[in-house]
């Protein structure tokens, strides 16, 4: 557990620091209050009411997350195949080739089903 | 159809609503580069409907042409389009002289031209560095402003303004080029040919800017004619018209012709990149017609450059219309007069109002994420829309 | 499990000068791991200040421009100046925000940024005080994980920044932000692949120490390319900044922002790209070996001297953001996700599979030469392929369209009523839908 401990130790100054910022952000500058000032910007015309959040996100965005998840597992599994490759040979070749082969079914599928347009 | 909400700029605000939306762009963007509004309808990323809506840059020029004498008309007439000031000039002092069946010297005919064409580079230049800028490249702007700077350099010394120039005079220029300057004029050409490549091979070739602008924004050249577009906008999509070459006022019926240097820059794509592309090879074809101007200023024999005026000029009862191919497009001055020192009426036909009409044609169908692309292609100056 | 794997460095004994492996760490004092969080937390803040200023030198000079040269000499100070401004401007929560949310997101954004950095390794084995330290703050079996770890949780603060301000160009800046650097991290991810082949490690210092013969810029040239990329992509700067950048959406996720808290996100910013890019140099540079020619002279990489090597590398790299952001325009949404998802993973998974092959091959005893062989003859068929693919379906796309544009004026010579120069001026068409108050597109006209 050594090897985290100087990692702890920089995630205390960063966090120091991040607080240090807030709070100075808060205390340095001036407070004048202007109603219009408060609103949310809509290039100067009257915003629209706008739910914390803007209510509901656009389900593609949902889509892209997914896809990340399923691609990002796939980096963590190519990793350990990475590191000890030249001990596994031909054999962790074609074992990782069954599985790349595996998600490229997938990746295509997604593609054909129009996942990865943006328009 | 669902209710409808209106929300100010965002290309984003459409990804939220399913039904029909309503969306601002302006009166306060950067992207309409001045007061410029819009009001567009989204079908979900896609532009169903575009209003330009104008006006709030109006400064009532036409009314006020009316109540000032023809020397002071000049001043009013080259701010509605303030990047081609002496453009906007020659068009009333054309009329007025018209009207009057003036003869120009032709020392003054040829320095009118020559001039006319440096300001054609400098507005031209002004569009091909703000383009990119608007694409994200923030360079090319940089690259046009020293163009500029050494263009306007040789202007400022013959009219002392650097942007309304206010040379122009009925009967030809408010008074002599300098001494030796038409070598400088030469010189500053020469430099601003030779440093042009550095713009052209930084934006031209560039594979993101051709992605977003190719086949992007696509005006036909039908649109064209309906809505009286004019112009490298115009000329992109295939409209053969250059009245410099078409109705050749000034020197340009002796530039213009084959084996002459003038000739019309015209793309048939109609599309963003076409209208970027003409902007910059009319840029060229300006820097030879000054050269060639250059080379005719100093053959021609020393003579006046101006007409004697009486000191109350009036025109003839009557009316004319005048009309001059200005940077961006046609500017045209209808002229009645009843025979006072100023006119009755005085039309103004500016370039940028009918090449903005068509906006309303040319966006829907688009996505909102082209609509920078396309806005910024009209290459418009609002206050030439407002007038 | 997967840990154990990993953390099964070749055992090599420890000694000033030397590369330095796993073994070397988790030794220090803990005087010695304070100095180095603070040196590195100090280093970080002054990189930052100082590619501000250089940004703007740099960029300056290319655009004929002499940049900030006021504060300071050459105006080094201008970024301090600026920082020290912001705090003064007061900070703004506007109305309607979720407001623990909108304040904590900045720090959330700022965090895992100065984390990242402590696994880059700035040179060997040194002495300090008598005691043998290698020049890094913290090594992990899973150091480059741990980048790409962090740099996940740095989305947190801008997606809930721009959730939380309440306003459409947040919401979709920030939707748009996140969306963006996890499609450019999986395309990250996978060309660090190739390089854990090679280096059989995950661990920065291990993958420095195995670049000693060659650099895997060099080796695994495509794997250096694809990251370049993603770095870029990954931390929103030109060609790829559209959450700050486009027009539409003003500025993105941190629109409502202000004072420190708009502060925190550029410096998060900044930061990302110094991490980057040390990253690059630490995969693919050479880390902190001096380069080629100098590498030769005795000593080199030996000592303090590899900090130098390292800096300089660094400010290449960085140069590099500053070149891309004065020479190239901003992709669009679409374009951008198209290139991270159908270009640049598939890119990626066919060269891991290209490399592994290699690979195998050597392994089995079969020379390199003959490997190499094999893939000119593949590659050679494959182009002259591609060639003939593009030359058969170009000409006949040529047709097509020349057929089209033919089409196309037949069509516009009928609807325009023949020539429209006729009479010498251009005659708009006599009878057309928008004069009769129905508004068409260009297309409808074209059809009619």
């Amino acid at each position: 557990m050594n090897l985290y401990v100087p990692i702890a130790v920089l995630a205390l100054i960063a966090f120091g620091f991040a607080m240090f910022s807030l709070v100075a952000s808060t205390l340095a500058g001036p407070k004048r209050f202007n109603r219009a000032k408060s609103e949310a910007y809509e290039c100067g015309i009257e915003p629209t009411p706008q739910p914390v959040g803007g209510g509901r996100f656009p389900v593609k965005y949902y889509l892209t997350a997914m896809l990340f998840i399923v691609f990002d597992i796939e980096i963590i599994f190519l990793y350990p195949w990475a590191v000890t490759f030249d001990a596994l040979g031909i054999f962790g070749l074609v074992e990782m080739v069954l599985f790349i082969v595996a998600v490229l079914v997938a990746y295509l599928y997604v593609w054909r089903r129009g996942g990865l347009e943006w328009e | 159809m669902g209710t409808e909400r209106t929300v100010a700029v965002g290309i984003g605000a459409e990804e939220l609503a399913t039904a029909d939306m309503t969306l601002n762009i302006g009166p306060q963007h950067p992207s309409t580069h001045g007061v410029l509004r819009l009001r567009l309808t989204l079908d979900g990323e896609r532009i169903s409907r575009a209003e330009p809506i104008i006006g709030y840059m109006h400064r009532g020029a036409e009314k006020l042409f009316e109540v000032r004498d023809y020397r002071q008309i000049i001043v009013l007439a080259n701010r509605h389009d303030w990047l081609s000031a002496f453009s906007s000039e020659l068009g009333v002092v054309v009329a007025v002289e018209r009207m009057l069946g003036m003869e120009i010297p032709e020392r003054a005919v040829w320095a009118r031209t020559l001039l006319a064409e440096l300001n054609r580079v400098l507005n031209h230049l002004m569009f091909l560095g703000s383009y990119p800028l608007e694409i994200g490249a923030i360079t090319p702007v940089f690259y046009a402003f020293r163009e500029r700077e050494t263009l306007q350099r040789v202007m400022e010394e013959a009219s002392g303004g650097r942007m309304h120039y206010m040379f122009n005079r009925v009967g030809g220029l408010k008074e002599d080029l300098p001494a030796g300057w038409l070598d400088r004029a030469r010189a500053a050409v020469r430099e601003v040919r030779s440093r042009m490549s550095d713009i052209e091979w930084i934006i031209r070739g560039n594979e993101i800017f051709r992605a977003r602008t190719r086949g992007v924004g696509v005006l036909s050249p039908e649109a064209v004619l309906q809505y009286g577009v004019s112009g490298p906008v115009a000329r992109a999509a295939g409209v053969d018209f250059d009245l410099r070459r078409d109705e050749p006022y000034l020197a340009y019926g002796e530039l213009f012709g084959p084996g002459r240097p003038g000739r019309v820059v015209r793309r048939t794509e109609g599309d963003c990149y076409a209208r970027f592309e003409c902007l910059l090879d009319q840029v060229y074809v300006s820097l030879d017609l000054a050269d060639a101007c250059l080379d005719r200023l100093a053959d021609l024999p020393p003579g006046p450059i101006n007409v004697r005026l009486p000191k109350v000029l009036k025109a003839p009862e009557g009316h004319t219309y005048a009309w001059t191919e200005n940077p961006l497009g046609i500017n045209g001055y209808f002229l009645v007069s009843r025979g006072e020192k100023t006119p009755y009426r005085m039309k103004l036909r500016s370039a940028s109002y009918n090449n903005i009409q068509v906006l309303s044609e040319l966006l829907p169908g688009n996505l909102v994420a082209d609509m920078i692309a396309i806005l910024g292609s009209m290459f418009f100056v609002v206050g030439d829309i407002d007038k | 499990m997967t840990t154990s794997l990993l953390a099964a460095p070749p055992a090599t004994p420890l000694a000033a000068g030397e590369a330095p492996t796993l073994e070397a760490f988790g030794l220090d004092p803990w005087w010695l791991i304070l100095a180095k969080a603070v040196l590195i937390f100090v280093f970080l803040m002054l990189m930052v200040l100082f590619e501000i200023w250089f940004e703007r030198r740099f960029m300056a000079r290319m655009q004929n421009r002499l940049g900030p040269n006021r504060v300071g000499p050459l105006g080094l100070l201008q970024p301090i100046a600026d920082g020290l401004k912001l705090p003064l401007k007061e900070d703004l929560v506007p109305r309607g925000v979720d407001r623990p949310v909108f304040i904590l997101a900045p720090a959330l954004a700022t965090m895992p940024a100065f984390l990242a950095f402590a696994i880059i390794p700035f040179g060997p084995t040194v002495s300090v005080f008598g005691h043998q330290t290698p020049l890094q703050l913290a090594d992990l079996p899973v150091a480059v994980l741990f980048v790409l770890a962090m740099s996940s949780l740095g989305v947190y603060g801008i997606v809930l920044g721009g959730w939380a301000s309440a306003s459409p160009y947040s919401l979709l800046g920030g939707l748009r932000s996140s969306a963006q650097v996890i499609s450019y991290e999986i395309g990250m991810g996978l060309s660090f692949v190739a390089v854990f082949l090679f280096a059989g490690s995950l661990s920065t210092s291990e993958i420095v120490a195995s670049q000693e013969r060659i650099w895997y810029a060099v080796v695994l040239f495509p794997s250096f390319v694809i990251y370049a990329i993603t770095m870029v992509g990954e931390v929103n700067r030109i060609p790829f900044d559209l959450p700050e950048g486009e027009g539409e959406l003003v500025g993105g996720f941190h629109t409502e922002y202000s004072s420190l808290k708009f502060g925190m996100f550029m410096l998060a910013e900044y930061v990302n790209m110094t991490t980057v890019s040390a990253l690059a140099v630490t995969l693919f540079l050479g880390g902190w070996r001096a380069p080629w020619p100098i590498s030769l002279v005795d000593g080199a990489n030996a000592g303090w001297w590899p900090v130098l090597w390292f800096m300089i590398k660094l400010l290449l790299t960085i140069s590099f953001f500053i070149w891309l952001r004065a020479t190239l325009p901003r992709v669009r949404y679409d374009q951008l996700m198209k290139l991270g998802w159908k270009v640049l993973i598939p890119g990626a998974l066919a060269w891991i599979m290209v490399v592994a092959t290699i690979r195998v091959l050597r392994n089995e005893g079969i020379s390199t030469q003959q490997v190499f062989f094999a893939v000119a003859i593949v590659l050679g068929i494959y182009i002259v392929a591609s060639y003939l693919w593009d030359a058969v379906r170009g000409n006949r796309r040529d047709a097509e369209e020349q057929e089209a544009t033919a089409a196309e004026r037949a069509g516009a010579g009928d609807s325009t009523g023949g020539d429209p120069m006729a009479g010498g001026y251009p005659v708009p068409p006599l009878d057309a839908p928008h004069y009769h108050g129905r508004n068409s597109t260009s297309k409808e006209v074209n059809r009619a």
